[in-house]
């Protein structure tokens, strides 16, 4: 099959690697320790880990753009504020 | 005990492939063109994040984006309490709920360009029925030249298209109340704002939130209507972002900075779409707790 119109480049499918990595790791998660019931965190709403998994990613998308649009093409940093913002998400919203 | 059966997950399949090749695949290929330039016949060279740059200094995308949200944010605050005083209005038995419900259907049912070219038509000064009366009545009113005509010709013009949705989903909330909350709000004495306070609302409260979805998305996402009435004009005064990006995508074959633009419009829809919808349904789970609670 012919997929030379979606114009693949090795970091966009790395990119999606990730994505599709941190999904499945969701569902081994929850197979390994079984706790996705909502919970309330400082944000004062329900949240399961799915629901925590796609804040983060979300956020993360837009603190990329942030990054992008204030300080410029280097990103390696607001991939570590994206790791930070992941990690306070798990654990407090 | 095994409480969950896996063959559930054979019956999502067909919607899972649906999503993935309506969807998944195309937004990865967007995705991908975003970090590439393109001459045609397939040829794609890196460019890394440089129209991510482009598009997120570029003042045409600020203006565009900012006439989308202007734009969303009047069409919300003008259907949703119009759509719920209609649905009010209406019969709730008898004759006049057929009457009322195919009335209100109708406008759906016309396809966008052809609501764009009634209007287009309906609002010239010359031989249109609106534009002319208005004219004849000593209004200053040419939708081709003045940016406010334009944007109240697309906004009401939006209102008869779509108000009837929020009607429509609004009257299903109502009628599904059942009638014993009205009864106990007679023995209460309940005045009428206070039966639609804290008995009409609260019950639409789901439908609602379907409605704003709905009308937020497609506002924000319009481009058939006012492309066929302005053409994003006069001037760029009622160029929206999908309009810019049809422009750029397919006028100027700038595929790559169009790629990268989408990709922002889709991540404004998403987050503006997760607050309301996490915004609209907490409230409910809230009254819900409060009333398991009391």
């Amino acid at each position: 099959m012919d997929l030379s119109w979606m114009a693949w480049t090795t970091p966009t499918a790395i990119f999606f690697a990730v994505i599709l990595c941190l999904v499945l790791s969701m569902w081994v998660w929850e197979l390994i320790s079984p706790g996705g019931q909502p919970r309330r965190g400082i944000l004062r709403f329900e949240t399961t880990r799915g629901d925590r998994l796609f804040v983060t990613l979300l956020g993360s998308a837009f603190i990329n753009l942030a990054w992008l649009a204030l300080v410029g093409p280097n990103l390696w940093w607001a991939l570590a504020v994206c790791g930070l913002f992941g990690v306070l998400v798990f654990v407090f919203v | 005990m095994k409480s969950w059966n896996n063959k559930a997950w054979f019956l999502v399949l067909p919607v899972l492939l649906l999503v993935a090749f309506s969807a998944i695949i195309p937004l990865m290929t967007v995705v991908n063109y975003s970090v590439q330039d393109s001459f045609g016949s397939n040829e794609f060279y890196w460019v890394g994040l440089e129209w991510f740059q482009e598009v997120l200094s570029s003042e045409r995308f600020h203006n565009a984006l900012m006439r989308n949200l202007l734009f969303s944010a009047i069409i919300l605050l003008i259907e949703i309490p119009l759509g719920i005083a209609v649905a009010l209005a209406m019969p709730r038995r008898g004759w006049g709920v057929s009457v009322c419900l195919v009335l209100m259907a109708l406008p759906l049912l016309i396809p966008w360009n052809v609501v764009g070219t009634i209007w287009q038509v309906f609002a010239r000064v010359d031989i249109g029925l609106l534009g002319y009366s208005l004219t004849q009545l000593g209004f200053d009113y040419n939708y081709t030249q003045d940016t406010l005509d334009a944007w109240i010709t697309l906004i009401v013009m939006d209102v008869w298209h779509w108000t009837s949705l929020v009607v429509l989903l609004s009257y299903s909330g109502l009628v599904s109340i059942p009638p014993a909350y009205y009864q106990a709000a007679r023995i209460d004495g309940a005045s009428r704002w206070a039966v639609f306070r804290y008995i009409q609302l609260p019950k639409m409260r789901r439908v609602l939130v379907i409605a704003v979805l709905l009308r937020f998305m497609d506002s924000f996402m319009i481009y058939t209507e006012p492309f066929v009435v302005t053409g994003g004009g006069p001037g760029n005064a009622t160029t929206f972002l999908s309009i810019d990006l049809v422009q750029m995508a397919i006028g100027q074959f700038d595929l790559g900075p169009a790629a990268a633009m989408s990709l922002i419009y889709f991540l404004i829809i998403l987050l503006v779409s997760w607050v309301f919808y996490t915004v609209m349904t907490q409230q409910d789970a809230d009254a819900e707790s409060g009333r398991g609670h009391s």
